[in-house]
């Protein structure tokens, strides 16, 4: 009775196959979930055409203004996205390798937003330096393109696609101010790093498909649901390599190790770009493949996550302390907050991926604002990077030390900012989730981070060497043996001493007064933005928050 | 709970008006610096009016919370705007209110008086609001909120180990917040899983049932923040470095307001929210708060700087706060919250005056004054009267509230009573002793041309001295609308833990609150 329909299904089976041969067969694509994606993408291919084909180099403002138009339009498509998604709910595109849904249009929102306000902070830069051409704006779109598509990605081969279109870029733009040695030492250190961590992802690919004997991320699902691996050896090699991979993207320690450098040598306004986005694009691939698909397989990762937000907590925080670079206290600090989204990550549940979410959003606006006050103090060859460059600024640029005070407070925590509601939502997810001792942990790492941002706010307001109206303060006669070897006065008074020394080695020498810098009105407006989004919905969370909640809704299966 | 609906949003408007003229002042960018001076001093007065107004509007026979309003905030993680005072928090509202608009005019600043006047004005606001919350994340909002206008006016305002002191300050106060965070998620999830809503309001948690771990360790959580806010004895290291440093204005406002959070945070949150803990761990915290007693005493006889001098002296005395909160009866609850008063009012003339002096001889030690009564007679005498209260002496505010507390301790723990009695002899012993030091004898030369209070300095503290003997002489229209506030919490905590206070004669205090009515 059997064998002849097993034939016959055979047969069938057989003749499909030479259908499939003579037709190639295209799968059906709803256009409006790339949409942004092909815009983004085309745009900066037409900026390229566009730059090759003038005679003269193309105007940084010309190629500025293109570059937000570009990015506004794929910012308006993602409203429409999210419209599309409200009324229609998710849906697959592509033979289910892109999916819409909330999650998605949040991360594309955030990410064509962050490229208007890169694009806005890199204009002064770029004439600042002298650069003419669009190549850096070109790069930049590319590279956001690719994050989009990796919050997009329902497979992991599109995961790796968008990954590797955002790193690749991303080298480049590291590297871009070639004057600089510590542009291309970071960018060289990023691209070895980088191109090993992306090995070790494609390996965790491949043995995660050996294991599941799929790469899409809701059949992953699915199959680890409806069987028991006995043998699960694979599987959770596959994991654990996937986990490095995007532990390296998003700066978790212990893979952190590129970030101080890549940061500290990349052009300014990059680095904001790149702490803003990347990070975004590789948490939006990290919560959706561990949490969609390794769901079923929390009780392994957990655990894994738990410590790795608790090394990244603390080695962000405590090493933020020592530095006197700007660039790279800002890069301890993003792996500090790297360590706030991993709790969300960390919570496994629908109120974490939403508080990571959000998180994810107003750090954003709060990093690309600080990197674009830092572009600007940076001045002419991008190299006042010294926290002594900020001694005094109150006094000469009152507006523009307010205005990083109030950034930095808010990446603190401070509230009315939506610094605090970024963290006071990972700790409700994580308490929620019944990791108490983790949320505290990541509360104290928060008042040794507030430490540091505060030494920068502490010079930022301290007064000029010409003050006539006290003698010099003891605690401010330090750095006369040069740096690192603070002179500790005969007052000094044990401990307590030792923390002012700290605190405020970085006196510069007399005489070298750093001069005012002028704001380039295309900054003042994404900084004007960026301080503007984190007080309003500081004080006014609902709509944020509830944007986050909402796209949450249609992510946790 | 009587919650009783008001058509006049006093409590709102006491936030929005300080914290809209802060913004309105820090806004006056190209106008003279009077003028923003006098408008900050305006709207602080504003501020105080609607206090006053609030103050005699309150039903003083009623122990609940009154003039609650409550809008929803951010929806989705439970968060409302929802005020209301009680009789123990409107006076601190008031003392908030009284303070600033003192700390305004009395130690106005040198340079850029505009930023100095639009922090004070914030700071006011985020005071009162956290003394108004009835939301546990808003309270805590508020709380951390206080940090910021603290932080910028110690940092650019201070004295020469300003940022040292500032980011210590910020820094310790940051940190115990962090365990106040995680506590208040804590309970609020305690509470979820017991009735299904998500809800950080006070009256409400009041409700939750806790396992006695989860009591101690909510307890623990709290008092962390709170004792490094107040601060309590091993947790003040931060305190005499931040209230020396800062300017005038600064350590007013620190010391006399802010240290306030700190022991109403203990009240509202320990008290209301972990009775059960409270009480299994009060011995501890009694301990604490005669160490703080004996140990602030000591540690200013050795003093020679009035402002550390003062520091210290203020930690004696917020060890006497301590002492009645934790013994749990009503006469020592009602003395302590009656200590915040005065313990503010007193503290703040200290550091006008230390101020005052600082204008004049550039110097707060001891030492360098000498025979300062002569050529300042009125400065000296100003000082007199607010030492003899911080000393405790009956017919000034400080008596009627140490008696209290004390008298409440011996109640229900009578040997740290005893113990802590032997602290307001140590406070006479500095106190007297810095006087002399730096008042009387015979003036040096320089000290012989220091010129007495002018007339809008005594026009700031003649408030002060007012109040004093005022609360001294006649504490009862306060101490009746504490009174009813004090037995409903004394109530919940005996309802939760079945340990009932020992009965006083004559009711006790009771008496005293009621004894209006008939």
């Amino acid at each position: 009775m059997r064998r002849p329909l097993l034939l016959a299904a055979a047969h069938a089976g057989h003749a499909t196959r030479a259908a499939h041969a003579a037709v190639i067969h295209v799968p059906p694509i709803r256009y409006l979930s790339i949409l942004p994606v092909i815009v983004m993408l085309g745009g900066a291919i037409v900026l390229l055409a566009v730059t090759s084909l003038v005679k003269r180099p193309l105007r940084i403002r010309v190629a500025t203004a293109l570059t937000v138009v570009i990015s506004l339009s794929a910012f308006g498509l993602a409203w429409w996205q999210w419209a599309d998604v409200m009324s229609r709910g998710a849906y697959t595109s592509i033979d289910h390798a892109v999916i819409e849904d909330g999650f998605s249009v949040l991360i594309t929102v955030l990410v064509t937003a962050a490229m208007a306000l890169s694009a806005l902070v890199a204009e002064g830069y770029l004439k600042r330096e002298g650069i003419d051409g669009a190549e850096l704006h070109v790069l930049a779109m590319v590279s956001a393109s690719g994050a989009i598509l990796m919050a997009q990605a329902n497979d992991l081969i599109i995961v790796f696609l968008g990954l590797e279109i955002l790193s690749i870029a991303l080298y480049v733009l590291t590297a871009f101010n070639h004057k600089r040695t510590e542009s291309g030492e970071g960018a060289l250190k990023y691209f070895v790093l980088g191109g090993f961590s992306s090995a070790i992802f494609v390996y965790g690919i491949a043995l995660t498909y050996g294991a599941t004997g799929t790469t899409n991320l809701a059949q992953i699902a699915d199959f680890l649901s409806h069987n028991v691996l006995v043998h699960d050896g694979l599987l959770l090699a596959g994991m654990a390599l996937l986990l490095v991979g995007f532990g390296f993207k998003v700066a978790a320690v212990p893979f952190h190790m590129w970030t101080p450098d890549v940061y500290q040598g990349a052009p300014t306004p990059v680095t904001g770009f790149m702490a803003a986005v990347a990070k975004a694009g590789g948490f939006a691939a990290f919560l959706r493949v561990f949490i969609s698909s390794f769901g079923v397989l929390s009780s392994d990762w957990r655990p894994i996550i738990y410590v790795l937000a608790i090394a990244t907590l603390v080695v962000g925080a405590g090493l933020a302390v020592v530095q006197r670079d700007i660039k790279r206290m800002l890069a301890y600090s993003s792996i500090n907050h790297a360590g706030f989204v991993l709790l969300g990550l960390q919570a496994a549940s629908a109120r974490g991926v939403s508080a990571a979410l959000y998180y994810l959003f107003a750090y954003m606006f709060m990093v690309i604002g600080s990197f674009a006050v830092v572009t600007v103090i940076g001045g002419s060859g991008d190299r006042a990077h010294d926290i002594a460059s900020y001694r005094g600024l109150a006094r000469r640029q009152p507006l523009l030390a307010f205005v990083f005070a109030a950034l930095l407070l808010a990446q603190a925590g401070v509230p009315f900012t939506t610094g605090f509601l970024t963290k006071f939502q990972v700790i409700i997810a994580s308490v929620d989730a019944h990791s108490v001792p983790l949320a505290v942990v990541a509360m104290v790492s928060a008042a040794l981070a507030a430490f540091f941002y505060l030494r920068v706010a502490v010079l930022m307001y301290a007064p000029g060497e010409g003050r006539a109206a006290e003698p010099a303060p003891a605690a401010e006669l330090v750095t006369v043996g040069g740096p690192g070897l603070p002179d500790f006065g005969a007052q000094a008074e044990a401990r307590g001493e030792l923390n002012a020394a700290l605190l405020l080695e970085d006196a510069p020498e007399p005489g070298e007064e750093t001069p005012s810098r002028q704001v380039p009105w295309p900054a003042m407006v994404a900084i004007g933005i960026c301080l503007a989004v984190t007080v309003v919905f500081g004080i006014i969370p609902a709509p944020l928050v509830d944007f986050a909640h909402k796209a949450t809704l249609l992510f946790v299966p | 709970m009587v919650v009783s609906g008001h058509a006049f949003p006093y409590l709102t408007v006491l936030v929005l008006l300080p914290a809209g003229g802060s913004l309105a002042v820090a806004l006056m960018v190209r106008v003279r610096q009077e003028v923003t001076e006098a408008l900050g001093i305006a709207v602080a007065l504003a501020t105080l009016g609607f206090a006053i107004a609030l103050t005699v509007a309150l039903h003083a026979n009623d122990g609940g919370y009154q003039f609650v309003s409550r809008h929803v905030w951010a929806s989705s993680i439970g968060v409302s705007w929802f005020v209301g005072v009680d009789g123990i928090s409107v006076f601190l509202v008031l003392l908030a209110a009284v303070l600033f608009p003192l700390a305004l005019a009395g130690a106005r600043s040198r340079t850029d008086a505009r930023t100095f006047t639009a922090w004070m004005l914030l700071l006011e606001a985020a005071c009162i609001g956290s003394f108004v919350s009835l939301d546990l994340v808003l309270f805590f909002l508020f709380f951390e909120l206080t940090l910021v206008p603290a932080y910028f006016l110690i940092a650019g305002w201070g004295h020469a180990r300003r940022a040292y002191a500032a980011i210590k300050f910020f820094v310790y106060t940051f940190l115990g917040s962090a365990f106040l965070v995680v506590g208040i998620v804590a309970l609020a999830f305690v509470h979820q899983h017991q009735t299904g809503v998500l809800t950080f309001s006070l009256p409400a948690l009041e409700h939750t049932h806790l396992s006695s771990a989860t009591g101690v360790l909510l307890f623990l959580a709290f008092t962390a923040a709170f004792a490094v806010k107040a601060p309590l004895f091993p947790f003040h290291t931060w305190s005499p470095d931040a209230y020396t440093e800062a300017p005038a204005g600064g350590s007013v406002i620190l010391a006399a307001v802010l240290a306030k959070l700190g022991t109403y945070g203990i009240i509202r949150f320990d008290l209301n929210l972990v009775p059960q803990a409270s009480r299994t761990l009060a011995p501890l915290l009694l301990t604490l708060a005669v160490i703080a007693v004996l140990y602030g005493a000591l540690v200013a006889c050795a003093q020679s700087d009035l402002k550390r001098l003062v520091a210290y002296s203020s930690l004696a005395q917020i060890g006497f706060i301590a002492l009645g909160t934790f013994a749990l009866s009503t006469e020592g609850l009602v003395g302590g919250v009656l200590l915040m008063i005065n313990h503010g009012l007193v503290t703040a003339g200290f550091f006008l005056l230390i101020g005052w002096i600082y204008e004049r001889r550039q110097s707060w030690q001891v030492n360098e004054l000498g025979g300062l009564q002569t050529p300042a007679p009125v400065l000296a005498g100003a000082f007199t009267v607010v030492m003899l209260a911080s000393i405790g002496l009956p017919g000034l505010n400080g008596f009627v509230s140490e008696f209290l507390v004390l008298a409440g301790t011996f109640l229900t723990h009578r040997w740290w009573a005893v113990v802590a009695t032997v602290g307001v002899v140590g406070a006479a012993l500095y106190l007297l002793w810095a006087y002399q030091q730096a008042f009387h004898g015979k003036p040096r030369p320089a000290v012989a041309d220091t010129r007495d209070l002018r007339w809008n300095e005594r026009l700031v503290v003649a408030p002060l001295l007012v109040l004093i003997v005022l609360l001294g002489v006649y504490p009862k229209p306060v101490i009746e609308r504490i009174t009813p506030a004090v037995d409903r919490l004394v109530a919940h905590v005996e309802q939760v833990t079945n340990v009932h206070q020992p009965a006083v004669a004559n009711h006790g205090i009771s008496a005293v609150s009621k004894g209006g009515g008939r």
